[in-house]
This record gives structure tokens, C-alpha cells and sequence, in this order.
């Protein structure tokens, strides 16, 4: 056999999977997106349908907010643990990337156990503050899992910076505040661009975390659910993940043309 | 010394951060060892919890292990010889490809699942089978193992290498399990490890796709969420900690190690 085929060899097992288990379902589900009475009018009818419409808006809103929270506190933290040497960092850097692997189930669950109505928050105030199923719930467990990848991304960026810059900057008089607003953020730039449109990805698409918070959240994710189960409104159900597919899809992309590798949103 | 203003706010924001990630997990650690959560630590410590979680999940984390690995077997059989491929062919049609398996990196997965559903559940026989599960899991966990692979692959003398074996007669195949396998194995392993991990700890995909009969780990965790006592809800959750946390931590120096290898 030779070298050539036995290289086109290695593409077959890869080659049928992902036509049997990706390409044939996604025509599929395009498909069935055009199959209701509005046909493919239905993507327009998204817009024009006040709850659906509702939904993608509170959807963005809320992921917008989490990728500036989340790029905010982890550029703070990531400046801070890439840059100083103390006991206890790696333990501290443990504690904040750990989270990287929990579902968005377990992150809903947690948020429940900060916020809930049995909750550290509402045993502290004996009652009054419970958040953990309101919009804000949501939000902080989104940010849950934002923090952790976005730190990785921007700690990662920052060892690559030329510390020469910081030192010219130093010996020209800046101070350390100067430092990072006129040297080290512009470095950064591309890494946060990166990291908060794969931070805002993973946001629009997050579904265990609202599975699990439940009540009177409608992000996009939840309703597809219903739409899907509940409603039995497949042609919706599968036009809202076209249109959501398509928007984290193109996120992704961007992401990728500001640091050259692909990132991989996932999870939550 | 004084400690500048930028200073100060990072001290406080990391610690603050770190309290947010880890008071609600050691929140959730404690009352799934606690008698009763709401009348505290002094109602006694007990492992009467973890082992009710035991007697009713036990077949939900057996199959999700049984599950990884699999997916492991799976992600290996069709990843290493595919990014194998990519790295000896790279050009536009490879890139296609990949950017192509890598689509469910970016899709949510409730939108995989629904076109899975779709196409697949008329067939009850599959429908109804674990590798339904199965074929979502490799679905979401193959690009990490193609990227994984991938990236040791193209950072050493692919070419040469081969010539080197080729030259001293190894048919194809020989150098492919000899020379290649071999020097891919830190991308080999670190991207076992993450598939195992990933696999574990999946949701999105799964909630839409098992059935009453077939529930994983992340979706008994949701079941109990929403109809257990708290107690036994944070019992779960440790048991998944137990197993996903290792797992994580071997995950990160392997693909810390493969990168210092791709460089």
C-alpha cells in the first residue's frame, strides 16, 4: 500500500462519522426549520414575535453583561497572578480555573446554594435576599464559568508582552496605574477581544445553568427547550438554533482572526 | 513600601473572586456531609447522604464512566488517524474539514441535539440504545482530540521523520504505529484527558438525548437538583467533584506539558 493511500486512509473513519452524525443531521435540522405553514418566512417571524424577540434580547443583554463583568475581573486578577510571585498562587489559581470543567447544571446549583431561598445570602438576612432565580441569579452564574477561561486567556496573553515596554515606560516616569492603562491593556487588546467573544458564545448558549435556575427566565436556550418538548413547535425550535448556531458560530470566528487559534466555547 | 492604588483593587478583586468560585462549592461540600444543612454543623457530620446518593445513582455514575470510556475508545479510533491525516496534508481542503468537525466547539449543544433527534429518533431501536448517547458525546469531545494531536503533530518534522523509517523499509502503517503514535503521545494523552473529563461532566447534549432508562452522571445531578433534599443534591455533587477535580488536574498538566512539547 502505499504512503498516499494509506494517508486517505486515515481521513475514513473521521469522514463518515462526521457526515452520519453532523452534516446529515444539521441539513436535517435546517429542514425541518422550513417545514411549518410560514415555511422559511418562520426566521422572520423570530423578529417579529414579541416573545420570541423578548427572549433573543434578554439573551444578548445578559451575555453582553457577563463578558464585560468577566473581562473585567479577570483582567484584573490575571494582571495580578501573572505578574507577582507570592505563597499560596498556585493554590489560588487552582481555585479560579477549577471551574472550568463543572456542567452548568452544578454552576445553576451552586448559584442556588449562594442565592436561594435556602441559601448562604437568605440565611444571612434571615430571608431577604434571594436572587438566585432572577435575571441576576442567571448572570452571576454565567459569570460562574466566564471567569475561568477568560483568566486563562488573559494570563496566557500577558506572559507573551514585552516586559521591556513596561520597563521604558517605568524609567519615562509612569507610574504603576499609567503602566497598565497605556502599556499593558493596548497589548492585551486582542486577547480580550478573543476572550470576551468566546466568553459572550458560551453565554448566548448556556443551557444547564437556566435549566437549573429555572423560573421565569426566558433566555433563547430555555425557550428552544420548550418550544422543542413542551410545545412540540419543531420548526421553531429548529429555526432558533439555526439562528443561535449561526450567531455563536460567527462569534467563534471572530475570536479567532484576533489570535490565530481557535477557542472552543462549550460547557455551561 | 506603598502599595499603589491599581495594586490594592487587585488584591480585593482576586480575593473577592476566589471567595465567589469557592464559598458556594465548599458550601455544597459540607451540607452533603451535614445531618441537617439548615440547623448547621452542630447536627453532626454523617456519610448517611453519600451512601443514599450511592444506593439511588450508583447505575447513572456507572454509566457515565462506562460512557467515557467509550468515547475515549471512540475519540482515539477516529482522531489520532485524522489529525494524522490533517497534519500530512494541510492545505484549504484540510482546513475545511477541521473547521467543519469543529463546529460543535461553537454550536450549543441543545442545537446539535435537536438535529440528532430529529434525524435519528424515528429509529427506536438507536434512539433508545446508550450509543445514542454515546455517538453526542464523540460528537462534542472529537475536536478536542484532533486539535490535541494535531497541535504536536505539526510542530515537529513530520516529513523527515518518515522519510528517515521509509528509508529503512517501514511500510506505511509501521511508521505510522513506530514513529508516529510515539512522538504523538503527549497530545495523545492530554487530549484522552480531556475528552474523559469533558465526557463526564456533559449536560447539554445528554439532557436532550438519554432516556428514563439511561441517565448520566450531570443528568441524575439535575434530577436530584430538582427533587431531592439538599443534602442529598450536595452529597451528588461531591461524589462528581471527587471524580471530575483529579480528572481536571491531570488534564491541565497534560495539556500544559503538550504545549511545552508543541512549541
Amino acid at each position: 500500500m502505499s504512503s498516499r493511500v494509506f494517508v486517505q486512509l486515515c481521513f475514513v473513519p473521521m469522514f463518515v462519522f462526521v457526515l452520519a452524525f453532523l452534516a446529515l443531521p444539521l441539513v436535517r435540522l435546517v429542514m425541518s426549520s422550513g417545514e411549518s405553514p410560514a415555511g422559511w418566512a418562520i426566521y422572520w417571524q423570530i423578529l417579529a414575535t414579541p416573545r420570541y424577540l423578548n427572549s433573543l434580547l434578554q439573551t444578548v443583554g445578559v451575555s453582553f453583561a457577563v463578558t464585560l463583568a468577566a473581562l473585567a475581573i479577570s483582567t484584573t486578577t490575571g494582571l495580578f497572578l501573572a505578574r507577582n510571585r507570592f505563597a499560596g498562587r498556585g493554590l489560588v489559581l487552582s481555585v479560579l480555573t477549577l471551574p472550568l470543567a463543572f456542567p452548568g447544571v452544578v454552576i445553576g446549583f451552586l448559584i442556588i446554594l449562594l442565592g436561594g431561598r435556602q441559601g448562604l445570602f437568605s440565611q444571612l438576612t434571615s430571608g431577604n435576599v434571594v436572587f438566585a432565580y432572577s435575571m441576576f441569579g442567571l448572570f452571576l452564574g454565567y459569570l460562574y464559568f466566564s471567569i475561568p477561561r477568560v483568566l486563562l486567556t488573559v494570563m496566557a496573553a500577558t506572559e507573551k508582552l514585552d516586559p521591556s515596554l513596561e520597563e521604558a515606560a517605568r524609567s519615562l516616569g509612569a507610574g504603576p496605574t499609567r503602566v497598565i492603562i497605556d502599556v499593558i491593556l493596548p497589548g492585551l487588546a486582542p486577547s480580550l477581544v478573543a476572550a470576551g467573544a468566546i466568553a459572550f458564545a458560551t453565554a448566548m448558549g448556556a443551557f444547564g445553568t437556566a435549566f437549573t435556575l429555572a423560573t421565569n427566565i426566558d433566555v433563547l436556550p430555555m425557550v428552544i427547550y420548550t418550544e422543542f418538548t413542551l410545545s412540540a413547535n419543531i420548526a421553531m425550535a429548529s429555526a432558533l438554533s439555526v439562528a443561535l448556531g449561526i450567531v455563536t458560530w460567527l462569534l467563534l470566528v471572530i475570536a479567532r482572526t484576533f489570535t490565530g487559534h481557535t477557542a472552543a466555547a462549550g460547557g455551561g | 513600601m506603598r502599595i499603589s492604588m491599581a495594586r490594592t483593587l487587585q488584591i480585593v478583586v482576586t480575593i473577592l473572586t476566589c471567595a465567589f468560585l469557592l464559598v458556594p462549592t465548599l458550601q455544597s461540600v459540607l451540607a452533603g456531609v451535614t445531618v441537617n444543612y439548615f440547623r448547621g454543623l452542630s447536627s453532626g457530620l454523617t456519610f448517611q447522604w453519600i451512601s443514599q446518593v450511592w444506593d439511588l445513582y450508583m447505575d447513572s455514575i456507572f454509566l457515565s464512566i462506562w460512557l467515557a470510556i467509550t468515547c475515549l475508545v471512540c475519540t482515539l479510533l477516529i482522531g489520532v488517524p485524522a489529525a494524522y491525516g490533517l497534519a500530512r496534508r494541510p492545505g484549504w481542503a484540510s482546513r475545511v474539514l477541521e473547521e467543519f468537525v469543529s463546529l460543535p466547539l461553537a454550536v450549543p449543544g441543545l442545537a446539535l441535539a435537536l438535529a440528532l433527534l430529529q434525524l435519528y429518533g424515528s429509529m427506536r431501536g438507536f434512539r433508545t440504545s446508550w450509543t445514542f448517547i454515546l455517538a453526542g458525546h464523540v460528537l462534542y469531545t472529537l475536536p478536542f482530540m484532533i486539535r490535541s494531536v494535531l497541535a504536536v503533530l505539526s510542530s515537529m518534522d513530520l516529513k523527515t521523520l518518515e522519510e528517515g523509517a521509509a528509508s529503512l523499509g517501514a511500510s506505511p502503517w509501521q511508521r505510522f504505529r513506530d514513529v508516529v503514535i510515539p512522538n504523538a503521545m503527549p497530545g495523545i494523552l492530554a487530549g484522552s484527558l480531556t475528552v474523559v473529563t469533558l465526557s463526564i461532566g456533559e449536560f447539554n447534549l445528554t439532557w436532550m438525548l438519554h432516556t428514563p432508562y439511561l441517565k448520566t452522571l450531570p443528568v441524575g445531578l439535575a434530577d436530584s437538583y430538582a427533587s431531592m433534599r439538599l443534602e442529598i443534591a450536595s452529597a451528588y455533587t461531591l461524589v462528581f467533584f471527587i471524580i471530575i477535580v483529579p480528572l481536571l488536574m491531570a488534564m491541565q498538566w497534560a495539556s500544559q506539558r503538550a504545549q511545552r512539547i508543541g512549541k
